[in-house]
């Protein structure tokens, strides 16, 4: 509960400061202004302490959660303290009152692809994080119904990861017998 | 003045020619007449997959009156259908749900593969889609077009029909049994069932 | 029934929040469910049973497949397995340029192709740091709103039917019909339009829209009136749909629902008022909203949000200004035909932006718009080149499908048909 409150606070001094002086955090983690877009850093310790932060300021939902795969693309450009990682979880938060966006991108490495779950802070990301560990492997600790959602549940690897190849595979076909 | 039971009148007939008689009668083939008669009281299967299945539901609205060829009647058993229209593009997820219903339809049966997606894939060259639906069915008439409109699935449904009636189809099922006919093989990086397509 | 008398529960997210068997959700594995089938169960036993619905099936509004848990006739818990028609558009988008990125999304939602573009566009163009000129914006608005009540009116259509009343098939088909003509007039095509694109749009409006747009919009409110007529004043309709299905504006926001399910349970969201984009902030529209969040509540939102549709269309046709319908920006916009003709560089020019594409900056961004179905967003990452580094699509009836099962929950299983039908999910939006 302290932490939250102190997080909270810190937020608000570092939304003060956005206008001033493009700063380098807020709700403790570090922060970026892409193109006019607030975008969170936090690591996977404070994950979720941030995003319960956010949701106690304001951000009502979560609108969208994706994985990103940054294969070849090692070299991108994160804020002075966060390390590039493979992969990234993308969250996308919504405040109705007054309307504004933040986005969370959160680094997971490629060694041990685990995050946090955010059923419990909003049920609502439980469909699209199944999507991300379908697409990209990337494992939510404690998800209540860790499966596949778009592919076939004996599919075998996580087509958006950049090293899947694109193109055709034969057609798979089972289960169902021949009349005769 | 002889009397044929169930014919006529001789003279009538005799006179008159074919409208002397009591009842008219036409002599065809038996083939000719079951082909026709199949090709006019098609049922199709609902198979309606993604944007083509909405054009689908156009040709059956008031604007095209897919009733004009005796089709409106969309089963959603396979099991009193004789034409499936797949109409979209088919998943490998997909892949065995449509084999299954294609094989619980009875002989005789057609497929029209509506749309390029069901046809070859379509723009969407990749792992997710089947590339073609005759690697699973026997595919009948492609309407190409991407979605075809509803003019374009009409005209497939024409050919069909022709198909039908010259028995082009049944000719072709008894050479190659029937079945696609189609084995796939087990790739890398894919289920580890062994895929056999054939009857 | 229970919610309409029940009002302490109407502010709450308690329901949606339960992870354990006491959930709404069925939580069993899609592999599991066949093996399920195979246990015999007594027919005279008191136990439930799971039933499979789909994913071929007539009122599951595509190859959406539901696995049900039945008491007898009421469903306890229920899941709604999808996938049937992944299409892998994520991937594909990676393949192709920005500029041949709106072929691409256009066929995710079908029902509503011209939002997909919009967003892909809007996103490109943010990463572009370019605005395109006003006429563009305005066409843009005109086009969205023209096809938002195609896509109702296709919502009329299979809602109807899915609840009985088959007619309304025809009823709904002939309205889109209408507006598909324009569409087909303006865009070359009746779905999968691939009109919006990175700069604006693909074509000027042709000469005399205004009156093809205005005869359209004559000849649509008597028709929309019809409805009224024969479904919202009809006892078996509202006795079918009202009190069925519902879910309170909290369990909406905790699922991030949006769109007519979010308004229809009373909350008044809605991206075109409250996070204008486009146009929307210089027109005069009402947010519609719902006070049951039942069937009925859904039902009733879209239909009088195509009627809004139409006064904003009307005002399109007032305020378009003149002017450029793209972007002269020859990074971005290929040259125009007639110039190709005389031009050995335009030409080149030509060539060259269809088969690289132009290079976007480096970054990423998120940027949503209001479809039909809720908010629809995409999600993109550019690493400098001319391909998407990653196009992810917020797709508004993915998140909204988690709905159902507390829809369902002690619902009859007639009613399952028509809560599926409300919610209005286009699959191919889905699974993309």
């Amino acid at each position: 509960m302290s932490d939250e409150a102190t997080a909270q606070s810190d937020a608000l001094d570092a939304e003060g400061a956005i206008e001033a002086d493009p700063p380098a955090s807020a709700y403790g983690v570090p922060v970026t202004n892409e193109r006019d877009q607030q975008v969170l850093f936090p690591d996977r310790d404070n994950y979720i302490a941030t995003i319960e932060a956010l949701k106690a300021d304001g951000f009502v939902s979560a609108v969208d959660l994706c994985g990103v795969d940054n294969l070849t693309r090692a070299h991108r450009s994160l804020p002075a303290g966060v390390a590039p990682e493979r992969f990234e979880v993308v969250v996308s938060l919504l405040a109705h009152e007054p309307p504004r966006r933040t986005r969370v991108r959160v680094q997971v490495p490629e060694s041990d692809p685990t995050i946090a779950t955010l059923f419990d802070l909003y049920p609502g990301t439980e469909n699209l994080e199944r999507e991300t560990w379908d697409m990209f492997g990337i494992v939510f600790e404690n998800h209540p119904d860790p499966s596949r959602i778009l592919m076939p549940p004996d599919w075998q690897g996580h087509p958006l990861r950049k090293d899947f190849a694109v193109g055709t595979v034969p057609v798979q076909f089972k289960g169902a017998s021949a009349p005769r | 003045m002889a009397r044929i039971p169930g014919v006529g009148e001789t003279a009538e007939i005799a006179e008159k020619g074919l409208g002397g008689l009591e009842h008219n009668f036409l002599t065809a083939k038996l083939e000719t007449l079951v082909n026709w008669s199949r090709a006019r009281s098609l049922m199709p299967a609902t198979f309606g997959l993604a944007c083509c299945a909405i054009e689908m539901m156009a040709t059956g609205g008031p604007h095209y009156d897919l009733a004009r060829f005796g089709m409106e009647a969309f089963r959603a058993s396979p099991r009193q259908a004789d034409v499936m229209i797949v109409a979209g593009r088919v998943s490998q997820k997909m892949a065995p749900v449509l084999r299954q219903i294609y094989d619980q339809m009875m002989e005789p049966k057609w497929v029209i593969s509506m749309g390029v997606c069901a046809s070859t894939g379509g723009m969407f060259n990749n792992y997710a889609l089947v590339q073609g639906v005759d690697q699973i069915v026997p595919v009948d008439v492609y309407a190409p077009g991407c979605p075809p409109g509803p003019e374009t699935l009409l005209h497939a449904i024409v050919t069909l029909h022709k198909m039908i009636e010259t028995d082009e189809l049944v000719d072709r099922r008894r050479i190659n049994g029937g079945g696609a006919g189609i084995v796939v093989e087990q790739r890398d990086g894919q289920t580890a069932s062994k895929v056999v397509l054939t009857r | 029934m229970t919610l309409l008398d029940d009002t302490t529960a109407a502010s709450t997210d308690e329901r949606v929040t339960r992870r354990g068997d006491d959930s709404a959700v069925l939580r069993i594995d899609e592999a599991n469910v066949a093996m399920v089938e195979t246990v015999d169960i007594d027919p005279n036993a008191d136990t439930p049973m799971i039933v499979n619905m789909g994913p071929v099936h007539p009122s599951t509004h595509g190859v959406l497949r539901l696995v049900l848990e039945m008491q007898g006739e009421q469903v306890l818990r229920s899941k709604p397995v999808i996938g049937y028609l992944h299409t892998g558009m994520e991937k594909t988008g990676e393949q192709l340029s920005f500029m041949q990125g709106p072929t691409n999304v256009t066929r995710m939602d079908y029902a509503s192709p011209l939002f997909n573009e919009l967003v892909f566009s809007l996103a490109t163009e943010e990463l572009l740091g370019i605005e395109v000129p006003p006429r563009a914006q305005w066409i843009r608005t005109l086009m969205c709103e023209l096809n938002r009540i195609s896509s109702h009116m296709l919502f009329q259509a299979t809602n109807g039917m899915d609840v009985g009343a088959v007619s309304m098939m025809l009823y709904g088909n002939r309205l889109r019909e209408e507006t598909l003509r324009i569409l087909e007039k303006i865009t070359g095509l009746r779905m999968n339009h691939n009109y919006i694109r990175p700069g604006g749009v693909a074509a000027d409006l042709h000469d005399g829209w205004q009156e093809d747009i205005g005869g359209l919009l004559d000849l649509l409110p008597p028709l929309i009136d019809e409805f009224d007529e024969l479904l919202t004043g009809q006892p078996i309709f509202q006795e079918r749909l009202q009190g069925v299905g519902a879910i309170n504006s909290a369990e909406c926001l905790a699922l991030g629902v949006t769109g007519p399910i979010l308004r229809g349970s009373g909350y008044a969201w809605d991206l075109r008022r409250d996070m204008p984009y486009l146009k929307y902030d210089e027109l005069d529209f009402d947010v519609i909203v719902g006070t049951y969040g039942d069937c009925f509540d859904r039902y009733a939102v879209r239909l009088a949000e195509a009627r809004e549709s139409i006064r904003i269309v009307g005002q399109c046709i007032d305020k378009m200004p003149p002017g450029d319908y793209r972007l002269q920006d020859k990074k971005v916009t290929p040259p125009p035909r007639a110039r190709i003709d005389e031009s050995m560089e335009a030409l080149i020019h030509h060539f060259k932006i269809f088969t690289e594409g132009f290079k976007v900056p480096e970054g990423e961004v998120y940027v949503a718009v209001e479809s039909p179905r809720g908010e629809l967003g995409c999600y993109m990452v550019s690493d400098g080149g001319a391909h998407p580094y990653r196009m992810h699509i917020r797709a508004p009836s993915f998140v909204n499908l988690q709905t159902m099962p507390h829809m369902m929950n002690e619902a009859l299983v007639a009613d399952v048909v028509a809560i599926i039908s409300s919610v209005d999910p286009v699959l191919g939006e889905v699974d993309r």
